[in-house]
């Protein structure tokens, strides 16, 4: 319990520095650190938690950032080459510095939670926390106790938004471990198209722990690109709790791409609650070290007729830890429901160790559901077949673990993205042979 | 299919319910341990036995009823059960078929289990457990020629001890689980199975398990233990008598295969699964595991669930030895609002072990249904290999199929793979075989059986043709 008093009493120092706020928010952050403390760090004890032990971070007595503070070229290095709206966070504050936020097309409000709610805070509270509420987890308790800052994203009807829209999450190595409770809300109202990314970056030494909340309401006919590229540094801490809302027609498509963190938990929820409504998942997650990623999805089909589609793929090595806990859920009379999930896993080493949990909740008759999971090691008959052609071995492993993840990255249809996780593949993987060169040269031919 | 036509079939009464009236020698409810020392009294048991029961009691006393389980039924008040109930005359054992008191003889005539008829005609060496207590045990001089020995636990606690003491509570140990403990508690029957080094049981060994007198819970404990090069296939199939009180059934069966040793478990379990509106039924918490102790040993689990209101059970193997393997092969059928929570555990420790799970569950009426299972792969357990496949066909738009697969894998020489999918009986299926004069009705039988036909032929001859029957009458008009 300690552990917990450690936050409560980082939680007292800054709400004391804090301005009067709206009486909502003084509530729902009440709310949070009750919840919090009634419940604590969740242990290995807890079945959402079993494969995941948190102690690295509830044993960190973690300090709040009071500036953005980041050199524009350090910056520069980190983010991605997109041309696009963006919105940077350092350390869980917002810098205008790193934003790009002029002329943005009509119908599109990007804006950072604090501006947001100094412009109309009842307009804030009403969608705020509807669908990641305290009692989801210890750590959206933990982020609704703190919340401060984050991005505000709404889509006005029938807006097509061409550019993509960059919420860039910056941790810095500081001198003391440093914790941020970002929130994002996206509001896309009818037949709204926009691409969302989340780029979670930093420098190489850094030590932080980042705890997001993210909420997604899709209104009719809304069409979000959700993507989620985690590249934090080696000794960050993540933890994701993202809940997406679709009505109606609506389309929701994510790419969750992990590549960096010490400790990453991603739990992405999809609400399937109107008829044509369709969830895509795709998620790609890399682990080398010591890395433990966790990834927890969940599909609720509310709705009949509605669609869904998973595959996630696990690539890891050394003594690297993988989690993948998905659930299709198919709640009563949701019938002619489409419900497809996959996951495979590929161990590059004895020590690597992956935990699979692909879960099916079904209560209607009249729907197509599958899962399949699979964990193995490269096939050894194509790195032979690739050497009687005179690949030599660390190259033929190389490529082929590469093709692994190329089955999730086709899907990515921002090339920059695609080629950077590429690159942090190749570039990572613990044969000699560094494959950067043929990737880049891939890239070239394909231009 | 007409809707009245199919809800007369679905309101089928329960075929085998009728209570035979024969005077029990039963405990007054209630569990302490007293009732364990009366129980090791009853049985005539040694000191250590009493002892291990009583340390089982003691853990049992501290753990809590798991609730993990994807079920839902009122708490059991376990000092409502009476813990024993054994057939009258118990120290007069009847000794052979002709001394069995006929009005048994009757029960399972009416079962359809003519036991002398089947025994004679079948070859197949029946251990009856009525009530908890072994009343006939058949072809005892062929199998003890062949150097087998096929008896209940209660004789072999009092014939071999030695036996018993190396290998009882080495797979499930006392405390394994809460259910476990207790029926190490207050087991009062159950067979034991030893085949020597070498010997290939020359029949299939057969045990029918039937609970009769009101408000016993049957807790029954088998052991089965083959020698290097030993091999035996063992049979078990339950059917029970309509009731209205909840009864508890919390079984043990331990499986020890030792060098080259290959046992083939098969079960048939068809309990009064409750009324239309899940009133009385039994409830149903076995642990069953297997130890693939020695090299190259195979263990063999088929089960056909079509009983019992609540079903929690997870037959496993512990690969152990190289090159072991286990198998799980299993035919879940809810209706009404039976519920069940079932599945496997393969945990891979040795060096290229392989094992193979094959899980079909069909649910219909109001029933929920899960799969759980869990593979799990150890770091020493290079090149293991499993494969998985488990399918749900939902039958009627108010039941529930779940799948819950834990896969946990600690070595990149592995290779694990699990399907599932879910579905309902095609329409176009059903046209199809309509288009070619076949009723609705037969077509949909067909394409359960041919849904379940993996499972099924993995069962001996006759407990195939009788799982097949099983299956038709369970699902009787459940599809429209």
């Amino acid at each position: 319990m300690s552990e917990v008093l450690t936050f409560l009493e980082t939680l007292e120092a800054r709400s004391q520095q804090r301005a009067e706020e709206p009486t909502w928010i003084a509530a729902r952050r009440q709310a949070g650190a009750a919840r919090f403390e009634a419940m604590g760090f969740p242990t290995r004890r807890d079945e959402e938690w079993k494969y995941t032990d948190v102690r690295a971070i509830s044993q960190t007595n973690f300090a709040l950032a009071e500036n953005a503070e980041f050199s524009q070229a350090g910056a520069a290095a980190l983010t991605l080459p997109i041309d696009a709206y963006r919105l940077t966070l350092v350390d869980g504050v917002f810098s205008a510095a790193l934003s790009d936020l002029d002329s943005l097309p009509q119908g599109v409000q990007i804006l950072p939670l604090s501006q947001a709610l100094s412009e109309n805070h009842e307009a804030v509270g009403g969608p705020l926390g509807r669908l990641t509420g305290v009692e989801f987890s210890p750590f959206a308790a933990l982020n609704t106790a703190f919340m401060e800052e984050g991005a505000v994203v709404r889509l006005a009807p029938g807006t097509v938004v061409e550019k993509p829209i960059v919420l860039q999450f910056l941790s810095r190595a500081n001198t003391k471990p440093t914790m941020c409770h970002p929130r994002v809300l996206v509001e896309a109202a009818g037949r709204s198209e926009a691409t969302l990314i989340e780029h979670y970056t930093g420098e190489a030494d850094a030590q932080n722990f980042t705890n997001v909340v993210g909420e997604y309401m899709l209104d009719r006919g809304a069409i979000l690109n959700h993507y989620k590229l985690q590249e934090a540094p080696l000794g960050d801490y993540h933890v994701a709790s993202m809940h997406v809302e679709q009505s109606r027609d609506s389309r929701y498509s994510s790419y969750n791409l992990n590549l960096g963190g010490a400790l990453v938990r991603n739990d992405l929820i999809s609400d399937l609650n109107g008829k044509g409504a369709e969830a895509n998942f795709l998620g790609l997650f890399f682990g080398q070290g010591r890395q433990h990623v966790d990834n927890h999805t969940k599909v609720n089909h509310n709705a009949p007729l509605t669609f869904s589609n998973e595959n996630y793929k696990g690539i890891l090595g050394d003594r690297a830890h993988g989690v993948f806990n998905g659930k299709v859920f198919v709640k009563r009379d949701s019938q002619k429901i489409e419900g497809f999930q996959s996951n495979q896993n590929l161990l590059l080493s004895d020590r690597a160790h992956i935990d699979a949990k692909p879960e099916l909740e079904i209560y209607a008759d009249d729907v197509k559901c599958s899962h399949g999971t699979t964990t193995g090691r490269l096939d050894e008959e194509a790195v032979y077949a690739m050497r009687t052609r005179g690949v030599d071995e660390a190259t033929a492993r190389a490529l082929l673990t590469l093709a692994f993840a190329g089955e999730v990255l086709e899907a990515v249809t921002l090339d920059a993205i695609s080629e950077r996780v590429e690159l942090a593949v190749a570039g990572k993987l613990p044969e000699r042979f560094n494959l950067t060169g043929l990737v880049e040269t891939a890239s070239a031919l394909n231009e | 299919m007409a809707t009245e036509e199919m809800e007369q079939l679905v309101r089928r009464e329960y075929k085998e319910g009728f209570v035979t009236d024969i005077e029990s020698d039963t405990l007054p409810p209630g569990l302490d341990e007293n009732t364990i020392a009366f129980i090791s009294q009853k049985k005539g048991e040694p000191e250590w036995m009493l002892e291990w029961r009583l340390d089982a009691y003691r853990q049992w006393l501290k753990m809590k009823e798991p609730s993990w389980a994807h079920l839902n039924y009122p708490p059991i008040d376990y000092q409502s059960i009476s813990y024993f109930s054994a057939p009258k005359r118990p120290e007069d054992r009847p000794q052979s078929l002709d001394e069995v008191d006929p009005k048994l003889l009757e029960t399972y005539e009416k079962l359809g289990i003519p036991l002398h008829e089947r025994a004679a005609l079948a070859g197949v060496a029946v251990d009856a457990v009525f009530d908890s207590v072994s009343v006939a045990t058949t072809f005892k001089e062929t199998l003890s020629e062949a150097g087998v020995i096929f008896c209940s636990i209660s004789e072999a606690v009092r014939d071999y001890p030695e036996l018993i003491k190396e290998y009882l509570g080495t797979v499930v140990p006392k405390n394994d689980n809460y259910f476990a403990a207790l029926n190490s508690a207050v087991f009062t029957d159950g067979s034991f199975v030893f085949v020597p080094e070498g010997v290939k049981c020359p029949m299939e060994l057969s045990t029918y398990f039937r609970i009769n007198a009101a408000n016993t819970g049957q807790f029954e404990r088998t052991l089965i233990v083959c020698e290097s090069g030993a091999e035996v296939s063992y049979l078990e199939g339950c059917t029970a008598p309509m009731r209205d009180e909840n009864q508890l059934h919390a079984a043990v069966v331990e499986i020890v295969a030792l060098d080259d040793a290959y046992i083939k478990y098969s079960t048939v379990q068809n309990w009064y699964p409750g009324d239309e509106d899940g009133k009385g039924g039994i409830y149903n918490f076995v642990t069953k595991r297997g130890d693939c102790r020695g090299d190259r040993s195979r263990i063999s689990w088929t089960q056909v669930e079509t009983g019992s209101a609540i079903t929690w059970k997870y037959p496993s193997c512990m690969l152990r030895g190289k090159n072991s393997i286990g198998e799980f092969y299993s035919v879940a059928v809810t209706n009404g609002r039976q519920q069940a929570d079932t599945g496997t555990k393969m945990i891979h420790i040795g060096e290229g072990t392989r094992s193979y799970i094959v899980a079909k569950g069909i649910s219909a009426g109001k029933s929920d249904q899960s799969y759980r299972g869990l593979v799990k792969i150890g770091p020493r357990a290079k090149g293991a290999r499993n494969f998985t496949q488990c399918d749900s066909l939902l039958i009627g738009d108010t039941c529930g199929a779940h799948t819950f697969p834990y896969q946990e894998i600690n070595n990149s020489t592995a290779t694990v793979e699990h399907e599932a999918t879910t579905s309902k009986i095609g329409e176009d299926q059903l046209f199809y075989c309509q288009s070619r004069g076949i009723t609705e009705e037969d077509a949909v039988s067909m394409i359960v059986n041919g849904f379940c036909k993996d499972v099924f032929q993995e069962l001996p001859m006759e407990f195939a043709v009788e799982a097949e029957a099983l299956l038709n009458v369970t699902l009787e008009g459940a599809v429209g």
